[in-house]
């Protein structure tokens, strides 16, 4: 026993069947599913649910999460990226930007919907904007940290600006791509969750509130443990490992 | 036959000390002329605009009045710098084909130039697993992969072991005799100077000027220990405090 503790692996799973536990064991306490329904509750509701119409829902919420990811992701970084090298620019939109980040989610949802209608373009919008002004920022910080010193070595080899971009500036902000991309993903599919249960007919957050108004906490929980596993599943199977694999030049 | 001529009429640096703006004057009246195949070094006190000069030289500093003409019109020009500043996410070998990535024959050319620096086992490796005399041997074979015929040294071989860069300087050396590119060499070192150049031109405080421009007639290798360049050595440094108190 000890001697697998030394495993990491291990000690991360032994961790999450500790959690299972108490949970088991807290629900048993309190005994009423309204308000914690067992482990057992849960495994067995996310079974029916999957014969009927779970997957139709995740896969909607899924196609959301990530266009506006990408969305925000492109047009936060260029923004963040411009705004880093150019410092006039800076000057005059830091104070847009702080607004943006100020505004809460909610406000902005509410406004797309009643901009645009309550429909798909205004949904996924919504949600990017909620999130461009912080890859923004991650990506501005890292634009200043630039090492000015390697960009010389490429104009000093007569580079064209593309290409300096390419193989200088890009490598050099890559760990913030990442750190924007990883805080970016857990934050977005929180938001999509409120835009579906405000103004969509279908997603994860639509059942969500479907289930409240029934006080069917066993059937929330599924729905929200099958969706965190698979998000963390892409941490860990995508993002990971791009990760290592574009930073192993690093000590 | 002439190569590199440089005339700067004036070259000033702004200088920010407690919110006052003054400007400091660098070079006034700057004006020399290099030969092909010449190494020649630059020997002054530190602060004295070594650094400026090469950047100018380079096209990486524009800001100045005067000119840099380069008589070869498809002329190269490479730099190494102080620091080795290899792109830490290539390896060895893609830091050294980076000036020539577009040419057919780069990783010929690459290949070719670590075996030179002896640096065929680690061609793989990221830069900062090396050590610090490796990393200046392939900054310095990044530098001559795209075969320059004006390169430029801003004193790459301080603050390391001695042991190390006297096999660097020797290297250097025998890179530099492929092609023969004019080398401008810039120290505050006289024994490194003295080794390795063809000429010396040596620089004041500023505003910088040039306050002698000695060739240098030791056959090489050059043997810091020697009867000949000892006493070069001391020949140079009275001279130039004599010329300097004159002025």
């Amino acid at each position: 026993m000890s001697n697998l503790l030394k495993n990491g692996l291990f000690r991360r799973f032994v961790s999450i069947l500790l959690l299972i536990v108490i949970w088991g064991v807290v629900s048993k306490l309190v005994g009423d599913k309204v308000i914690l329904p067992s482990p057992n509750d849960v495994l067995e509701s996310i079974k029916y649910h999957a014969s009927e119409d779970l997957f139709h829902h995740v896969y909607i919420t899924l196609f959301r999460v990530f266009t506006a990811f990408f969305l925000a992701m492109i047009i936060g970084s260029a923004i963040g990226i411009v705004m880093g090298r150019k410092k006039k620019l800076d000057d005059y939109f830091d104070g847009w930007l702080i607004l943006a980040l100020n505004i809460p989610a909610l406000v902005t949802i509410i406004l797309c919907f009643i901009w645009f209608g309550l429909n798909e373009v205004a949904a996924v919008l919504a949600v990017a904007i909620n999130k461009i002004p912080t890859v923004t920022v991650i990506l501005r910080e890292g634009t200043k940290a630039i090492d000015e010193k390697l960009v010389e070595v490429g104009k000093l080899y007569n580079k064209s600006r593309f290409e300096i971009t390419k193989d200088i500036l890009v490598p050099q902000l890559f760990p913030y791509f990442i750190s924007a991309a990883r805080s970016g993903l857990a934050l977005i599919w929180k938001i999509v969750l409120v835009v579906e249960l405000l103004g969509r007919s279908n997603g994860v957050g639509f059942k969500i509130n479907e289930f409240f108004s029934m006080f069917d906490t066993t059937s929330i929980l599924a729905y929200t443990l099958v969706f965190v596993l698979i998000i963390m599943s892409i941490e860990w199977f995508l993002v990971k490992p791009t990760e290592k694999k574009l930073t192993e030049w690093r000590l | 036959m002439n190569e590199l001529n440089i005339e700067i009429k004036k070259k000033v640096f702004p200088l920010k000390t407690q919110n006052k703006q003054s400007i400091n004057l660098i070079f006034k009246n700057l004006n020399f002329t290099i030969k092909r195949g010449q190494f020649v070094s630059f020997f002054g006190p530190s602060g004295c605009g070594k650094t400026t000069l090469l950047n100018i030289i380079s096209g990486l500093d524009k800001n100045f009045d005067g000119w840099v003409k380069k008589y070869n019109q498809a002329s190269h020009t490479s730099y190494m710098f102080q620091n080795p500043r290899l792109f830490p996410w290539l390896t060895a070998i893609e830091n050294i084909k980076y000036p020539i990535k577009k040419k057919k024959n780069s990783e010929k050319i690459a290949n070719n130039l670590l075996k030179k620096i002896g640096l065929e086992k680690y061609k793989n490796q990221y830069p900062n697993r090396l050590s610090g005399g490796m990393q200046r041997r392939i900054s310095m074979a990044r530098a001559f992969a795209p075969n320059p015929n004006i390169l430029l040294l801003d004193e790459p071989f301080i603050s390391i072991d001695k042991k190390i860069s006297n096999s660097l300087r020797k290297l250097l050396i025998q890179l530099w005799r492929r092609n023969k590119p004019i080398i401008i060499f810039v120290t505050h070192d006289l024994d490194e100077a003295i080794e390795l150049a063809d000429r010396i031109i040596f620089l004041s405080n500023l505003p910088s000027k040039i306050l002698l421009d000695y060739k240098v007639n030791l056959s090489r290798p050059r043997n810091q220990n020697s009867k000949n360049f000892i006493s070069l050595k001391r020949l140079l440094s009275s001279t130039t405090k004599t010329v300097k108190t004159k002025k």
